[in-house]
């Protein structure tokens, strides 16, 4: 499975400045590890202790992957992944 | 000309600093950025005398706002009056209670004219010509009206099922609004995302460490207004989770600068049954929330299912004693109702949600009745009117004759004096 990775602004010091990165995975755990083997600084920057960092928020085809399966949601190929900081609003 | 008192922005997290800049989150590990003040200086700077002597506003606490010159927008925002509330607290049972009641604040008539105004003013001073947010309604309203008044751009992102006339209220003001089809959760994920890509100064974005801190000055009024005293406890409507934890800083932050004797405060929060994440991680011991999906409330301006202070506000909650509880859109109204009958005082559905939180405080024994109370009204109820159609009676229509009126007196009228 082929999954788009939209990388935020911030992150893109880590990839290169690439601002979308194709992973392989049939999961968004796949998906986004796959992300971190292609650009190792990143895995510091998503996870912590295996979890997705808790002011993290990951959107799989713009739904929150808390609303679906988590990290184990299933991707299929054309999936869009977004990785955004989830401090905002209020 | 840099502010003396604000040494720039740390995370709440890892407590890595950063220099000034419209920033939300830190780059490492993405944890809330918030201002850091340089208390001993600002020590120095301040005492009762000289703020009293100011004019009565919320910039007369501005050693403590992050601003590096004088304020350009909302100048006039804050200053609300903090209300004895006799005729409720005897409804409630309760011996001391008091109102702070920003339903009046200026000039869109809710809370959020402070934080606006700090974000706006900051904005300016970063040299931003856009500005926008993402709003459950009031927000929307300020955001619309301050930006209109200091001649920026104003983008508006709204759930497009918010009340019409908070609709209304924002559009009169001439800002770009658009209505999204989907959740307040879906909304400010779209401006985070906006935010990151476009030069512009959302305000609760890429703005927030700045415009949180507008929501402390609810606090200090509160203080100077008992006399410079912090009360025992406050009952805070909670969407954000951001407001209940300013109001706690704000009490700490007049104790560490010598301003109060004694901070000692327990804080509890308010929500809607209907969308309750932070209510329900405080009821059920959860570290973090859970995420409601699809908020389904009459309490619109609270409906934030994922909210991004919940982890603060549920512990600060938990550290300082307190409690959190919801209530159902029929006790939102109720409690409307019998604030408006008892205090004339008007506020919207969060108000309700506020008061009828604090009665069930109450009866649970959450809350003590022997200990002073201060409620947080944050809006005005001329926003919320539909919420009310079911509790009202409707009023009578008359002829214009005394033969019509008089079978509406019974016998509870005196005649008139010869």
């Amino acid at each position: 499975m082929a999954v788009q990775i939209q990388i935020p602004t911030p992150l893109r010091e880590h990839t290169q400045g690439q601002i979308t990165v194709t992973a392989a995975g049939g999961t968004v755990r796949d998906a986004l590890q796959d992300l971190c083997r292609q650009h190792p600084a990143l895995t510091a920057r998503l996870f912590d202790r295996g979890q997705v960092r808790p002011h993290l928020n990951i959107f799989l085809n713009e739904e929150d992957i808390r609303y679906l399966d988590e990290l184990s949601t299933a991707t299929k190929d054309g999936d869009k992944l977004d990785i955004i900081p989830a401090v905002a609003g209020g | 000309m840099a502010s003396e008192f604000v040494r720039g922005l740390k995370c709440r997290v890892c407590g890595k600093h950063y220099n000034k800049q419209a920033l939300n989150f830190c780059t490492d590990d993405f944890g809330p950025l918030e201002v850091d003040y340089d208390y001993g200086a600002i020590a120095s700077a301040v005492d009762r005398e000289k703020i009293e002597r100011r004019p009565r506003n919320m910039w007369r606490y501005h050693e403590l706002l992050p601003l590096d010159g004088e304020p350009t927008v909302g100048r006039q925002v804050g200053g609300t009056p903090l209300i004895r509330a006799d005729r409720l607290a005897e409804a409630l049972g309760v011996s001391k209670l008091w109102i702070k009641n920003d339903a009046v604040n200026f000039p869109t008539l809710s809370f959020k004219d402070r934080v606006v105004s700090v974000a706006l003013s900051k904005a300016r001073e970063f040299g931003f010509r856009a500005v926008g947010c993402a709003s459950t309604g009031n927000l929307a309203n300020s955001v619309a009206a301050n930006a209109a008044a200091a001649g920026l751009d104003a983008y508006i992102l709204v759930p497009s099922d918010l009340e019409r006339s908070k609709i209304v209220g924002t559009n009169v003001f001439g800002p770009r609004l658009v209505l999204v089809r989907g959740t307040y959760d879906e909304v400010n994920r779209l401006c985070s995302q906006i935010a990151l890509k476009f030069n512009m100064g959302i305000v609760n974005v890429n703005l927030r460490p700045y415009y949180a801190e507008g929501s402390k000055t609810f606090g200090f009024e509160i203080a100077e207004d008992l006399g410079w005293r912090v009360p025992r406890h406050v009952v805070c409507p909670m969407a954000g989770g951001s407001l209940i934890g300013k109001i706690h800083k704000a009490f700490q932050e007049l104790k560490t600068v010598g301003l109060v004797q004694d901070a000692v405060c327990s804080m509890y929060g308010a929500q809607a049954t209907g969308c309750n994440p932070i209510s329900d991680a405080v009821k059920t011991g959860r570290e973090r929330h859970k995420p409601v999906r699809k908020p389904n409330t009459i309490c619109k301006s609270l409906a934030i299912g994922d909210p991004a202070d919940g982890f603060f506000a549920a512990k600060i909650i938990r550290e300082t004693g307190g409690w959190a509880e919801d209530v159902s859109d029929e006790e939102i109204a109720e409690a409307m109702a019998l604030l408006a009958q008892t205090e004339g005082v008007f506020a919207e559905t969060a108000g309700g949600v506020t008061v009828a939180v604090a009665r069930k405080l109450l009866e649970q024994s959450r809350m003590p009745r022997d200990e002073e109370i201060v409620l947080c009204i944050t809006g005005n109820g001329l926003k919320t009117q539909d919420a009310l159609n079911d509790v009202l009676e409707e009023p009578v229509t008359i002829r214009p004759s005394l033969d019509a009126f008089e079978p509406l007196m019974g016998a509870s009228l005196e005649p008139a004096l010869a």
